[in-house]
């Protein structure tokens, strides 16, 4: 009877040891918490095994949408100071019939997202031996930044030009006009000096100052 | 005598615009790229003996002599030699042939510079990781073979292709990057000298800004002692490598771009009374100083690069061991690594063997060097990455980069504007804004060839054919012509109007013996070095077995055709002028061409009757 009883007792864990260590369908995990958080990084002990038991759990709950997953169906072995281990899935219904390594792989992959906030670690640092991370998604943008800044660059080249061609233009109109007012007044009989004819643009003779059109300061 | 169409030769607004143009000009790229890494392969500080005398007896004679008959004959490249003696007319019209094809080239380069200063404003830098393929289950095959950086500069910029016969197509990025590069410059260069000058101020003095800044960076950064150590520990028995002078020569040569013709336009604006002498001696002497002072942060910043990488080297291999044995995170560190890696081999070393670790040595990692584009957009890059705050530095190096080369081109396109404004080319109706804009829209298109897939190969042709041999040919020419066909006296009659003072006899040795014969053993030697490599060029082929090496293929014939026909067309036009004039002198009587126009009466001349 207490042989029966012993058994009895210590039989799930012998059992679960063999599931877990000779398994085809488990997983190595490796967890890399000193290299993630560096000061902050925390101790694995027991509470957080647990944690991690429960968090798989809670993915196959998810993935199968069988509420029946308990953290005694998360079978652990071969834990090494690494901070690494296997794990193995069984079925809530069968405890000594496994889950295949696709579905479990399945399960995590899904949710790796949430597995890894749980442990404050990323893709890097929470690796699952045998399962690809699933890479982020590319930033898409609507305008490429390079395009901006190529954008500025080249509007701001484009304003110099365009200022630069206008001041040519414009100093060669000033130029014309003045070679203009000057050969104008050589045809004249008086032949002032040159400079103070062009500076008003080429009119016919010279604007007496001293006799100024003051009209407009009479009209209110 | 007619004042109105008689335009004022344009000028400097100051002497240190005409400065500030000259150091610009010859202070370009190589002096960042080129120097340090021969600094680097020639037995560092060993390095600077052959460079100092190089720089003495060849360098400063022939810059003096290009600055002072440029300042004297007051014409560019292809009037001066004309006026010197008709039959040498030929070496200016070679001058310009080769500023033209180096500046289609040159600003190939700036482009490329450009492209990477718009994508420094990301965040990450798109260098630094590789792109995620398709179909989202990992990244690109060709990024995991090689590295993000070469990947990056192969395959997103470049787009090359395997092979330099298969041309691609036109990369319409790299296009959209040399329309910037082009009107960029000529923004710069609108109205030539005019606005060259005020361009100048910020783009010769801008990258000594950048370097100061990048000096006091890079000596706060791990590793950059022993970057400096490596670059500066001078190796005395290289010495003896005949290769060691040659490359010493040569680089002293183009790096003070002599023989472009770009130096005596620049000088030919200056005013008759300049002390030409003491110009050559500031633009000779900035130039090697700014080389030297360039090599300090890119050696430091190199030593970073080889510090960290060799540190990921170790970090990688102590992961794979600490994995393989299932040992406590961070047991294994940087200290204990080889005690641990001994035991472990003590203790099981097939699984060591197994785990395939990396050999790492910091001295493998220094002795990676890289001269040219490679230094610039794979090995820099690659180190930028790594320091904080990567785009601050990725901006500040490329707009450095830039600017370099920017004032640069303008040396170049100034070999080709002045000699075509003196030789009355462009139509009078025509402004200088419109001929200036017709050379920049010319040099574009012609440069579209860069731009295709197998654009880097033509360029690399282009910088070792073009930029060579016909540079040192017409140097020959220069001095040989100055010498023995304008004559000493005369050359040194003229220096006494300019500065006052006759030339010394350390100028005279070196203009009548030592640069001449320096000049013809170097050029002798480069051609026979020359001959004796078989033309190859390093493919970027990713089908290549021992990918990502680059594949060395010969050039095909084709290629090759052009290879000579580019280092051989710009000079062959000195003798074919030269014989043209010879055969017209026997045909025609002598008209007196040489004698005083008794007609042109110089007491009045335009620059002493003041127009209205």
């Amino acid at each position: 009877m207490l042989a029966g009883v012993l058994l009895l007792i210590f039989l799930p864990p012998l059992v679960a040891k063999d599931l877990c260590k000779d398994s085809q369908d488990g997983f190595k995990v490796r967890l890399s918490i000193k290299t993630a958080l560096g000061e902050e990084a925390y101790d694995w002990n027991e509470s957080e095994m647990f944690l991690f038991r429960s968090t798989l759990a809670y993915a196959m709950r998810k993935e199968t949408k069988n509420d029946t997953y308990d953290i005694t169906n998360i079978l652990v072995c071969n834990d090494t100071p690494r901070v690494s281990f296997m794990f193995v899935v069984t079925s809530p219904g069968q405890p000594d019939q496994l889950i295949p390594k696709e579905q479990v792989e399945k399960a995590v992959r899904e949710n790796k997202h949430r597995i890894n906030n749980a442990f404050l670690l990323s893709d890097m640092t929470l690796e699952f031996l045998g399962i690809p991370p699933t890479l982020s998604a590319p930033i898409i943008y609507d305008t490429e930044p390079w395009l901006i800044v190529f954008g500025v660059v080249i509007g701001a080249v484009a304003v110099g030009i365009v200022a630069l061609l206008m001041s040519t233009v414009s100093k060669k109109r000033r130029a014309k006009e003045k070679a203009a007012g000057l050969s104008e007044e050589d045809e004249g009989i008086v032949k002032e000096n040159g400079t103070a004819l062009s500076s008003f643009g080429g009119k016919e003779g010279a604007y007496n100052q001293a006799f100024s059109n003051d009209d407009r300061f009479t009209k209110l | 005598m007619d004042t109105a169409s008689e335009q004022e030769r344009p000028k400097w607004d100051n002497k240190v615009q005409y400065l500030l143009t000259c150091i610009g000009f010859a202070v370009g790229l190589g002096n960042v790229w080129r120097f340090p890494y021969l600094c680097q392969i020639y037995g560092g500080g060993a390095f600077l003996i052959p460079y100092l005398i190089a720089l003495v007896f060849e360098g400063l004679p022939l810059l003096y002599l290009e600055l002072a008959i440029g300042q004297s004959l007051r014409k560019g490249s292809i009037g001066v030699w004309h006026s010197i003696s008709p039959l040498l007319g030929g070496v200016g019209v070679a001058s310009m042939i080769i500023s033209l094809l180096v500046g289609l080239f040159y600003n190939t380069i700036l482009a490329w510079v450009l492209w990477y200063f718009f994508h420094s404003f990301q965040e990450p830098l798109p260098w630094s990781q590789c792109p995620i393929s398709e179909n989202r289950t990992g990244y690109v095959q060709e990024c995991l073979a090689s590295t993000p950086v070469n990947y990056f500069w192969y395959r997103q910029t470049l787009n090359i292709t395997p092979d330099i016969e298969q041309s691609g197509s036109l990369q319409w990025r790299l296009v959209v990057c040399l329309a910037s590069a082009w009107s960029i410059v000529y923004i710069c260069f609108i109205r030539g000298i005019e606005t060259i000058g005020k361009a100048v101020y910020v783009t010769a003095t801008f990258p000594y800004l950048v370097l100061t800044i990048f000096l006091v960076r890079a000596l706060t950064l791990p590793g950059a002692t022993d970057g400096l150590r490596y670059l500066f520990t001078p190796d005395w028995a290289l010495l003896m490598d005949p290769q060691v002078w040659l490359d010493a020569a040569t680089q002293i040569f183009f790096s003070l771009s002599l023989a472009f013709g770009g130096l005596i336009a620049f000088s030919s604006y200056n005013p008759k009374k300049n002390d030409c002498e003491r110009d050559t001696l500031v633009v000779g002497i900035i130039n090697s100083a700014t080389s030297l002072y360039a090599s300090i942060p890119i050696f430091a910043i190199l030593g970073f690069k080889a510090t960290s990488n060799f540190n990921s080297c170790i970090d990688s291999n102590i992961l794979d061991l600490t994995n393989a044995f299932d040992v406590t995170e961070r047991n294994i560190t940087m200290e204990n690594y080889e005690s641990w890696l001994t035991y472990l081999n003590s203790t099981d070393p097939d699984k060591v063997s197994s785990l395939n670790l990396k050999h790492c040595e910091l001295q493998s990692f220094l002795d990676q060097s890289a001269s040219g584009t490679g230094l610039a957009f794979i090995v820099f890059t690659e180190a930028v990455i790594e320091m904080p705050g990567s785009q601050v530095w990725a901006v500040l190096f490329f707009v450095m980069l830039f600017s370099l080369g920017l004032s640069s081109m303008f040396g170049n396109l100034e070999g080709v504007l002045t000699p075509l404004l003196d030789l009355h080319l462009v139509p009078s109706w025509m402004p200088k804004e419109l001929f200036t804009g017709l050379i920049c829209v010319f040099n574009f298109l012609v440069a579209l060839i860069f731009t295709l897939g197998s654009g880097n190969y033509w360029l690399e042709i282009f910088n070792s054919y073009v930029g060579s041999i016909p540079l040192l040919v017409i140097a020959f020419c220069e001095i040989i012509g100055v010498v023995f066909f304008y004559g000493m006296k005369r050359f040194s009659d003229d220096i006494e109007s300019m500065t006052g003072r006759r030339p010394n006899l350390f100028w005279r040795v070196c203009w009548m013996g030592i640069s001449p014969i320096m000049l013809l053993v170097v050029l002798v030697a480069y051609i026979v070095v020359q001959v004796q490599k078989h033309p190859t060029y390093p493919a970027w082929n990713p089908e290549y077995e021992k990918f990502p090496e680059s594949e060395v293929k010969p050039y095909s014939d084709w290629v090759f055709a052009i290879c000579v026909l580019l280092s051989t067309a710009p000079v062959v036009s000195i003798p074919i002028v030269a014989v043209y004039r010879l055969i017209r002198r026997q045909t025609r009587p002598q008209t007196g061409s040489s004698l005083p126009n008794p007609y042109d009466n110089q007491a009045f001349s335009t620059e002493s009757f003041k127009a209205l």
